[in-house]
């Protein structure tokens, strides 16, 4: 049964998965290059890692026919520890964030991404398309009026050659075309090559020239940190996606095993952290790509055409690059977050917002994420902290029942002990739980002081309704004897 | 004659004109109408960005259908819904073929040339490939 699983997720899809594996291939090289110089890496940093990556998910990873590869959202969590301590220590802390993912995996952390609300995601690619935007910005400091016309001329090729054709990736052809035009028309602008070296060579297994201390570990861990939960975050969206747009469901514990153990092998063999990619993942997907196999092919054709073909790659313009990228930020950018932002509870609004403005601030998607998170939380515990009560007097008239409904809990029962009536000329209350629920000693404490008033007035009280797991909490806080 | 009718919908206006001339047809002609959404990528995209789990996305693209159910139950026309992945062109043209139908019902967003270049008309597509008779509703 394993095995003929196997087969399917491997061999059932042979011609779809090898074409559609050729045209991630072609549509991942200018992206793995573009995102290098993000990092502030040499171009081939980026193509083994997206080369490593693809090729170990192929086998490991838990959804099918996703890609994963170098992202934006990853290179821009490195520009600070490439600038500052250099390529070395950006291979170690890959392999720190593999370790880390695989230790996620292993404790099937996956389903805490449940925890993480939708503004938070949204407000989490808003600012991803925002960060990789920007950071094209510098690509036209100084440039003349050349370097606009040729990312106009390749944003008007992406966008417009899919009328006639989608066989071919648009942003293939707009690299094709605007490269020949530099280099037949001897346009003087600068290229891949300016940017770092290229070698046409396999990786080769090298261990990171690193001290093996604490101080190391202390510099790399953050990032390394900062490097798990975004790829993870990404990577388990896109296989949600996935999920989707092929109708079939996916392993998210191996998913999340297989981008890690892809990060250690990436980092020992000089590429980048990478994670999976809601664009690539799209255009394999439409492409007719659903195997294990397509993921393989793309990693594969991506070196070979590297290997050969690498003397041309040095001479994309950054013109070129550049427009790829805008494309990329356009497509990443949620636009109907921005077109129903007044229609969204204002809560939500306010967590994508804030999200956005601290990922900007600090460059730090991890953070932006992380603070929308815990902005969720008490959002959340804002709303469910409303406590309504409202009384009524019994028939004889000697007893009052007030009726307490909501979540008690620390956020809620600050003002409870207001809202009762010890002034009351009536012999007994009774406190009726039925639609409330006791979550802490907050609420135990809120009962308590509630009741001592009471007594203090000499009027009995009297619990009804307290359900089950509240009326455990309550004995097991303070086991007083009420009358139930 | 029309036996077997696709009615391509995506939930908008324009599509809610189109059931109602689907009925028709159907009632006409005593046939079965098989409904197709079709959830392109940007649309899988948003959903599953703005949905906490898979039943809630199931739950919202209900909700979008809703208006076009609605009308299908209220005529005593006895039809299908069915929801499909891709881009929406080729998926109608593909289950058009597969169930072999007499005759598909789509609505025309109505856009002019320089949209219909950018966007692509999903009509226009249809119509052109498919083997049998379209009926565009404007």
């Amino acid at each position: 049964m394993k095995i003929e699983q196997l087969k399917q997720e491997w061999f059932g899809n042979v011609k779809g998965d090898i074409l559609s594996g050729i045209v991630v291939a072609l549509a991942l090289i200018p992206e793995a290059i573009a995102f290098s110089i993000i990092a502030g890496v040499d171009p081939m940093v980026g193509l083994y890692a997206s080369f490593c990556i693809a090729i170990v998910i192929a086998f490991v990873g838990g959804r099918p026919g996703m890609i994963s590869a170098a992202t934006g959202a990853m290179a821009l969590l490195m520009v600070n520890l490439v600038a500052e301590h250099g390529l070395q220590y950006l291979l170690a802390a890959t392999i720190l964030t593999g370790i880390i993912q695989v230790v996620f995996g292993v404790c099937k952390l996956a389903k805490a991404m449940k925890f993480v609300p939708h503004s938070v995601m949204i407000g989490f690619v808003n600012a991803l398309a925002i960060l990789i935007f920007a950071a094209q910005l510098e690509h036209f400091v100084g440039e003349t009026w050349i370097m606009y016309a040729l990312v106009g001329l390749t944003l008007a090729i992406i966008y417009l050659f899919p009328r006639f054709t989608k066989a071919i990736p648009s942003t293939l052809v707009a690299i094709v075309v605007v490269t020949a035009i530099v280099i037949f028309g001897n346009v003087d602008i600068r290229t891949v090559g300016d940017m770092g070296a290229l070698t046409q060579q396999l990786p080769v297994f090298l261990i990171p020239s690193i001290p093996l201390t604490l101080e190391t570990l202390m510099i790399i861990f953050p990032y390394s940190l900062a490097l798990a939960i975004v790829g993870l975050l990404e990577s388990l969206l896109t296989a949600n996606i996935v999920d989707d747009m092929t109708d079939t469901e996916s392993d998210k514990n191996r998913e999340s095993r297989g981008q890690g153990i892809a990060n250690i092998v990436t980092g020992f063999f000089g590429g980048m952290a990478g994670c999976a990619m809601i664009g690539q993942s799209g255009i394999n997907v439409k492409s007719g790509g659903r195997g294990r196999l397509s993921t393989f092919v793309a990693g594969a054709f991506l070196m070979f055409l590297i290997v050969v073909l690498g003397d041309l790659v040095v001479q994309i313009p950054m013109a070129a690059l550049a427009g790829v990228m805008v494309m990329v930020s356009i497509s990443t950018f949620d636009w109907s977050s921005v077109r129903n932002i007044f229609k969204v509870p204002r809560t939500d609004a306010f967590v994508m917002v804030a999200t956005v403005i601290i990922v900007v601030v600090t460059n730090n998607l991890a953070l932006g994420v992380f603070a929308g998170v815990i902005l969720s939380a008490i959002f959340f515990a804002a709303k469910i902290s409303k406590v309504t009560v409202t009384d009524s007097l019994d028939e004889a008239g000697n007893k009052r029942i007030y009726h307490v409904v909501g979540q008690l809990f620390f956020a809620s029962v600050s003002d409870l002990p207001k809202r009762f009536n010890y002034e009351d000329a009536v012999e007994s209350v009774e406190i009726d739980l039925l639609n409330a629920h006791l979550w802490d000693d907050s609420a135990i404490a809120a009962l308590d002081k509630i009741e001592s008033k009471f007594k203090d007035a000499n009027i009995r009280v009297m619990y009804t309704g307290l359900n089950k797991e509240s009326m455990q909490l309550k004995n097991k806080i303070h086991g007083i004897s009420s009358e139930y | 004659m029309f036996k077997r009718i696709l009615l391509a919908v995506d939930g908008s206006d324009h599509s809610v004109r189109a059931v109602k001339y689907a009925i028709e047809l159907a009632e006409k002609f005593d046939g079965v109408i098989e409904t197709v959404y079709v959830v392109d990528e940007n649309t899988t995209k948003k959903d599953v960005l703005y949905a906490a789990n898979k039943l809630e996305i199931e739950a919202k693209r209900k909700e979008k259908i809703k208006p076009i159910r609605n009308l299908l139950e209220q005529s005593n026309v006895v039809f299908g819904t069915h929801v499909l992945h891709g881009e929406p062109g080729p998926c109608i043209v593909q289950f058009a073929e597969e169930r072999e139908v007499d005759c598909v019902v789509i609505g025309s967003r109505g856009l002019n040339q320089v949209q219909s270049f950018l966007l692509g008309s999903v009509s226009h597509k249809v119509a052109k490939r498919t083997a049998c008779p379209v009926l565009i509703v404007k």
